[in-house]
């Protein structure tokens, strides 16, 4: 017998830690500069669309696919996949939905750790006084695992260490004591943290508090819509792309935390209640705070320039400077909002990543809560600390391509034929149904069997052979070359291998071949931890069948 | 702002917010379902309880 008897503690509880789970640091860093480089207001057509025909699906989806699951004690995407699939290597597809989470936890977690760092050094008044260059090194200086900011050694170690005793140690309370707990605090502070970050970003007055533009240049910038781009399938890419991230599906945590609920009890309204809530967070939010705020500083073409790095450099080596422009507490006080709200963000989405390695080890092989939870913590420390040691070289960036892009299309893509073509559409609906305090609009039934699984085949294709500079009309009229962002050129370094090739400075041919080296390992670090999962997937085959389960 | 850029900030919060706050609404008045249910802060809620 399963030593699994967790439950939730509220329907509100399930929905903010299921919200929690999905609103994450993409949600603020990712979705503005997407959409500044996509588009603009014009990205927001594809993005909505998107979030009907495959986000919406894909959520209901994987809710019942958990509550099914559930029902036969299985917390877990193997045993869940294996219960709605006759082949035997269905429960090695849901092996997924456990190496995900710990892969993308022991990088997001050091992701967390910055925040949780910064919260500090906003209260500290680190950031006061400094211009924007010495903001900018600060950072640079504490991912120099070497350096020390705080006067503590290792700073940066320190930070993730602490980051993930907190994690691992609310995982231990359980479900409704600890993830659900968390989430009841955290998202509510998130909102309140953007709602007045927001206020700032809108009310932002140029030749105020050392702005250079009013709020309503940013919000020209990103809202200002472009419809020429809606032709473009790159940017129908980058929003179906978006939503994916955004939901966290094709991850597993969906299914973990919706096996807790029973066949009687709704999922279909709480999907869309939890789903809808990380869209308001996403774009009025997320919209709000980044873009605004930095070009009523910093102007359109520096952010520009600043967004082709990605959304990580504005928020932490932008940002913290630009708040000091609004006086010392002011200042104190929006990067503690700023930071805490990313934090939180970042910590409602870590917990879930644990419970499906938790879910699986209670169900298989009756361990208790505590010793899950710290053998999580542990696993997520050891596959961890490359990222922290070798940040730069790439290693941080390798788990976030294969763990958190790659292999979520993948799952994702796989268990909707599962559910739409194998378990069948029609037992797949009455699940959605079971329970439901919603009327489910019947296209869905349409959308789901066959819109969904072509859009996530569309983007996966599209991830795989990406054309250079996104060119689709070049690659279609026969001159198809891939770009150094396909998942084909990916595997083969191509990018890192021509870099090589041009370089000449001794200097810079070592570091390339060091990163070269890192980026292999890190492959062959990732491809074991699957294997070793799968591993521990055929051992609880075998004891089930010893036990007769089977 | 420009006007397009206002619609399409203005339609797309009002549209997100709207049924953000919908869908939770629709939640918070969702009618009770009988024990034993998935929630256990209700165990011992009467109103909840089935009736033999």
């Amino acid at each position: 017998m399963s030593a699994n008897k967790e439950s939730w503690g509220s329907r509100v509880g399930l929905i903010l830690a299921m919200a929690g789970n999905a609103v994450g640091l993409g949600n603020f860093l990712r979705f503005p500069v997407q959409a500044v480089q996509n588009g603009g207001g014009a990205f927001i057509i594809p993005y909505l669309v998107c979030f009907l025909v495959m986000g919406i699906p894909l959520l209901w989806i994987e809710w019942s696919m958990g509550r099914f699951g559930g029902r036969f004690g299985n917390h877990s995407t193997p045993y869940i996949v294996d219960t709605m699939g006759k082949h035997r290597l269905w429960k090695y597809i849901g092996v997924f939905g456990i190496w995900t989470n710990i892969a993308v936890a022991a990088y997001y977690c050091y992701l967390e750790s910055w925040t949780l760092s910064y919260v500090f050094h906003s209260i500290l008044g680190t950031f006061n006084g400094l211009d924007q260059e010495g903001v900018a090194s600060f950072f640079d200086t504490y991912v120099s695992i070497g350096d020390s900011t705080l006067g503590i050694p290792y700073e940066a170690v320190v930070f993730y260490i602490l980051c993930l005793l907190l994690n691992t140690w609310i995982l231990s309370k359980g479900l409704s004591g600890g993830v659900e707990r968390v989430a009841k605090i955290g998202m509510p502070l998130l909102i309140v943290f953007g709602m007045f970050l927001a206020y700032k970003g809108f009310t932002i007055k140029a030749g105020e508090a050392g702005a250079s533009f009013d709020s309503a240049v940013g919000l020209n910038f990103l809202w200002t819509p472009d419809y020429t781009q809606l032709w473009s399938p790159t940017v129908w890419l980058a929003a179906a792309g978006q939503i994916f991230f955004t939901l966290s599906v094709g991850m597993g945590t969906i299914h973990c935390y919706a096996s807790y609920v029973r066949s009687k009890d709704d999922i279909a309204l709480n999907a869309m209640s939890a789903g809808w809530m990380n869209e308001f967070v996403e774009v009025v939010l997320g919209a709000s705070i980044l873009i605004p705020i930095s070009i009523g500083y910093l102007g359109i073409d520096r952010v520009q320039e600043l967004v082709q790095q990605g959304g990580l450099g504005l928020a932490f080596k932008t940002l913290p400077f630009l708040f000091t422009q609004w006086g010392e507490v002011l200042g104190a006080i929006a990067g503690v909002m700023w930071f805490g709200l990313l934090f939180f963000a970042g910590i409602t989405s870590s917990l879930a990543m644990g419970t499906p390695w938790i879910g699986f080890l209670q169900d298989e092989f009756n361990w208790k809560r505590k010793p899950a939870a710290w053998s999580f913590g542990l696993i997520v420390l050891i596959l961890g600390m490359p990222t922290v040691l070798f940040f730069h070289y790439g290693v941080f960036d390798e788990y976030d391509y294969w763990a958190g892009t790659v292999s979520l299309v993948v799952f994702a893509l796989v268990e909707t034929i599962l559910f739409a073509w194998v378990f069948g559409m029609d037992r797949g609906w009455r699940e959605i149904n079971s329970g439901a305090d919603i009327k489910v609009p019947d296209i869905y039934k349409f959308i789901i069997k066959f819109v969904t699984p072509v859009l996530l085949l569309w983007v996966f294709i599209g991830s795989l052979v990406t054309p250079k500079g996104g060119d689709w009309g070049k690659a279609l009229s026969g001159d198809w070359v891939l770009d150094d962002s396909s998942i084909i050129n990916k595997i083969k370094n191509s990018s890192l291998k021509r870099q090589l090739a041009e370089a000449t400075d001794p200097a810079i041919i070592e570091q390339l071949q060091e990163t070269l080296f890192f980026v292999n390992a890190s492959r062959i670090l990732l491809i074991s931890v699957f294997l070793g999962i799968a591993a521990l997937v055929y051992m609880a085959y075998k004891k089930r069948v010893r036990e007769g389960r089977i | 702002m420009n006007t397009s850029a206002l619609v399409v900030m203005l339609g797309t919060m009002l549209l997100v917010t709207g049924l953000m706050i919908y869908f939770f609404m629709r939640v918070l008045n969702a009618p009770p379902k009988p024990e034993p249910d998935s929630y256990l802060d209700n165990d011992d809620d009467p109103d909840r309880q089935a009736t033999p």
